[in-house]
């Protein structure tokens, strides 16, 4: 099928645009980037024709394009694996990345750096489908890396702000802990299987023996593979840099931050679900920390205020959802919600965005409010994304939201379906407070008469045209000059209704058979995990269609909670929250400050490594040591020659002393020695 | 017949007489021929050896050196008068132009 055209057609765009760029004029580098983006996505639904037509036999669909590295016995392709899974993770990727491709035309339009922006974005497409379609972990993995440096580029990409660049190396090096664990989990898996290659490795870890009692090598690549997705997806410990990339222009935040490139970790763990089968200890590992991260994060994203900030923390928690749903081996489930969630989560960052966009660079939700009636389009796809991330029916989260926390019932894990309930009741709450201080209230920014700027149409953007800025301004733009707020123009808007559409309805290929739907999506996904899903399959047999209801009923109930308590303190009482916080007193303070993680990993990472390399190996080593014999032998040498200078004086009778000397020492030597 | 040790302290004596003074005089004409004296020390001791030990070796090593010894001097000398043309001394401590 040719399938290679797909990861390279963003390639050849990013490449087109980053090098030649700089002359090309804003049509053409957008007419490349969509381009080129386009036509993956157009090739990918072409892909997904003819994968339905494909016969059972002929899945996963393997193209090798020949060797990229051997060394002894062990070789790695260039090659590609399309199965279900890589499938709805290509569709998702080409899809969502398309739309938000051309919400940036907008988003970026008063911007400096353009083609910048838009070679980076286009790489990261590049590396994101690298990443899905490899057919071995090495090539996974150069994705892996290659989605890294993507949004590192692109966290760090108004680098001129201190904050920013900060937070493109915090995101790298936080990347670089986990990608270390995952690293180490590729060396083990070549050291005992003896290849990294998908279809002669599942058939190898098949045969070798489960786990169940005690840990032991499965257990370990488990549990290195769970690193390195913590880094990736953001979770427990290494969560610590998802809330800083938001220094990222926002729709990066939505591509790379939300909807694909954190999902990564999950894709990989999905992937390696034949490892976690057969290693429970490292499965439930991975369930524990992914609720854990979920109601931990959800917690943190209550208080927040910057509007940016609540999604962040969000994503980290949905994330979260995810890892629960694998770690209690409902791959579909997880999966599920990875769909729905780059829906709905992308959604809400473009809407966020647009938000901003129409404030004029204005993040912080308390001064905002009301602006239902200047930002309508806005308003509606994100009302759609907020009731479809606090999981009510009919809306795409409830449909996986609620197989997630079923799954983890029906799995004997109760303690880990009390958490995720109470983190859904915790998602509907900062979801909609967020919704509330938004778009309802009173509009507390500056005030839009005194502002001084017309708001007919082409006035529009006279408060941009004062922040027309090169890349290597910050982002200071701001809300200088800015006018009253505004609806963005319809090239965001239009990928907004596309989403809120998905958003709306993408939970629907997924209705489950207790509510007299077919589960499309489960079955669909199922042969990738059969082996797998056949123990999820006798639980869920256990387990009463009514039961099921029940617990449906509960997380709608949750949601709906969360719902009313957002109502009741941010839209009928919005004097209580500060009440409540000042009766919480350090509670909120340290909630707030986001458990004083940062300053924890500070204190016992970062300030040690930093005296370490400063005093040892700096001071110690480099400038003691390597620079110390250098100069020693330079200052050595110096002082021999400054001595030896002495006999290549120019006079001649001094040369002929040295002769008469070395004569003589020849002549003494010879004698000691005995001449013969 | 005088022994073959009085014929070598004498070359001995007459080797050092060269060596002091081509390293303690300053005009180029002495150190010349101070070189001559450190030669013909040499000589003497190559006789006498030859003498000693019947040998016909010594005598031909030399006629080597007066023959090296006579060249050496008239390049030497011819050497010698240009300098004196251009720098107007003989002095060997004034003949530094190639010091740096």
């Amino acid at each position: 099928m040719h399938l290679w055209i797909i990861p390279l057609l963003p390639l050849a765009g990013a490449a087109i645009n980053g090098l030649l760029g700089k002359r090309f004029s804003r049509g053409l580098v957008t007419t490349i980037a969509l381009g080129s983006t386009a036509l993956a996505f157009a090739m990918a639904l072409w892909v997904a024709a003819q994968f339905a037509g494909l016969p059972p036999d002929q899945i996963p669909h393997i193209e090798r394009y020949g060797t990229w590295l051997g060394a002894g016995s062990f070789s790695a392709e260039f090659g590609i694996y399309l199965d279900q899974l890589s499938l709805v993770m290509l569709l998702v990727v080409t899809g969502v990345g398309f739309l938000i491709h051309v919400y940036s035309v907008g988003y970026m339009e008063h911007e400096g750096g353009y083609y910048r922006y838009f070679s980076y974005l286009n790489l990261f497409m590049f590396f994101m489908l690298t990443l899905v379609l490899a057919n071995n972990y090495l090539l996974m993995f150069v994705g892996w890396e290659g989605v890294g440096l993507a949004s590192y580029l692109l966290i760090g990409f108004w680098f001129l702000k201190k904050s920013a660049a900060d937070a493109g190396k915090k995101a790298f090096i936080t990347n670089r802990v986990g990608d270390f664990g995952f690293l180490i989990a590729l060396f083990l898996l070549i050291k005992h299987f003896g290849t990294l290659q998908y279809d002669s490795l599942w058939p190898l870890i098949g045969k070798y023996p489960a786990e169940t009692a005690g840990a032991g090598l499965l257990t370990a690549i488990g549990l290195l593979m769970l690193i390195g997705a913590t880094g990736k997806s953001a979770q427990i410990p290494l969560y610590v840099w998802l809330p800083d990339a938001m220094e990222g222009p926002t729709p990066v935040s939505a591509l790379i931050h939300a909807a694909t490139m954190v999902t990564a970790g999950v894709y990989m763990v999905a992937r390696s679900h034949l490892v976690f089968n057969r290693a429970p200890d490292a499965a439930i590992a991975v369930a524990i920390i992914g609720t854990l991260t979920a109601i931990f994060a959800a917690s943190i994203g209550i208080v927040q205020t910057d509007i940016k900030k609540v999604l962040a923390y969000s994503t980290i928690s949905q994330l979260g959802y995810m890892f629960m749903a694998c770690g209690v081996a409902d791959y579909v489930g997880g999966i599920f919600h990875l769909v729905t969630h780059a829906f709905f989560k992308g959604l809400l960052f473009l809407a966020a965005g647009s938000v901003i966009h129409g404030l004029g660079g204005e993040q912080d939700m308390r001064n905002m409010g009301g602006l239902r009636k200047y930002l309508p389009y806005t308003f509606w796809c994100m009302t759609i994304a907020t009731f479809a991330i606090a999981g009510l029916p009919p809306f795409a989260g409830f449909f996986s939201k609620d197989q997630i926390l079923w799954s983890a019932w029906s799995s004997g894990y109760r303690v880990l379906w009390l958490i995720g309930v109470i983190t859904a009741g915790m998602t509907s709450f900062y979801m909609f407070r967020l919704w509330f201080l938004t778009f309802f209230g009173e509009y507390r920014g500056p005030n839009p008469e005194t502002a001084g700027h017309g708001h007919d149409a082409d006035a529009q953007h006279a408060g941009h045209a004062g922040a027309v800025h090169d890349a290597q301004d910050a982002h200071a733009g701001g809300s200088h000059g800015h006018g009253a707020p505004h609806e963005s123009p319809w090239v965001m808007v239009v990928p907004l209704m596309i989403l809120a559409l998905l958003s709306f309805v993408g939970g629907w290929i997924g209705v489950p058979h207790s509510l007299h739907g077919s589960d499309h999506f489960g079955s669909f996904l199922s042969p990738v995990f059969s082996a797998t899903a056949a123990a999820a399959e006798s639980a869920e047999e256990h387990g009463e269609a009514s039961t099921e209801l029940a617990f449906t009923a509960i997380s709608v109930a949750v949601g709906l909670l969360g719902l009313l308590a957002a109502w009741w303190l941010y839209y009928k009482r919005p004097e209580l929250p500060a009440k409540m916080a000042k009766a919480a007193g350090g509670l909120y303070t340290f909630v707030l400050e986001k458990y004083k993680v940062d300053e924890l990993y500070g204190a016992v990472f970062i300030q040690p490594l930093i005296a370490l390399s400063l005093n040892v190996f700096w001071k110690g080593i480099d400038r003691g040591l390597i620079d110390g014999a250098v100069d020693g032998g330079a200052a050595g040498a110096r002082e021999v020659s400054d001595e030896m200078r002495h006999m290549q004086s120019g006079n001649i009778r001094s040369y002929a002393g040295w002769v008469a000397v070395g004569a003589a020492a020849v002549i003494a030597f010879m004698v000691w020695r005995g001449v013969r | 017949m005088v022994p073959l040790s009085y014929y070598l302290v004498l070359s001995a004596i007459l080797f050092g007489c060269g060596v002091a003074g081509f390293l303690i005089k300053r005009n180029i004409i002495t150190i010349f021929l101070s070189i001559e004296l450190m030669l013909n020390g040499v000589n003497l001791s190559f006789v006498a050896f030859a003498a000693q030990l019947k040998s016909l070796d010594g005598h031909i090593f030399v006629f080597f050196v007066m023959v090296v010894a006579a060249a050496e001097a008239a390049v030497g000398l011819a050497i010698i008068i240009s300098v004196f043309r251009t720098r107007e001394t003989l002095n060997v401590d004034r003949v530094n132009l190639l010091k740096l």
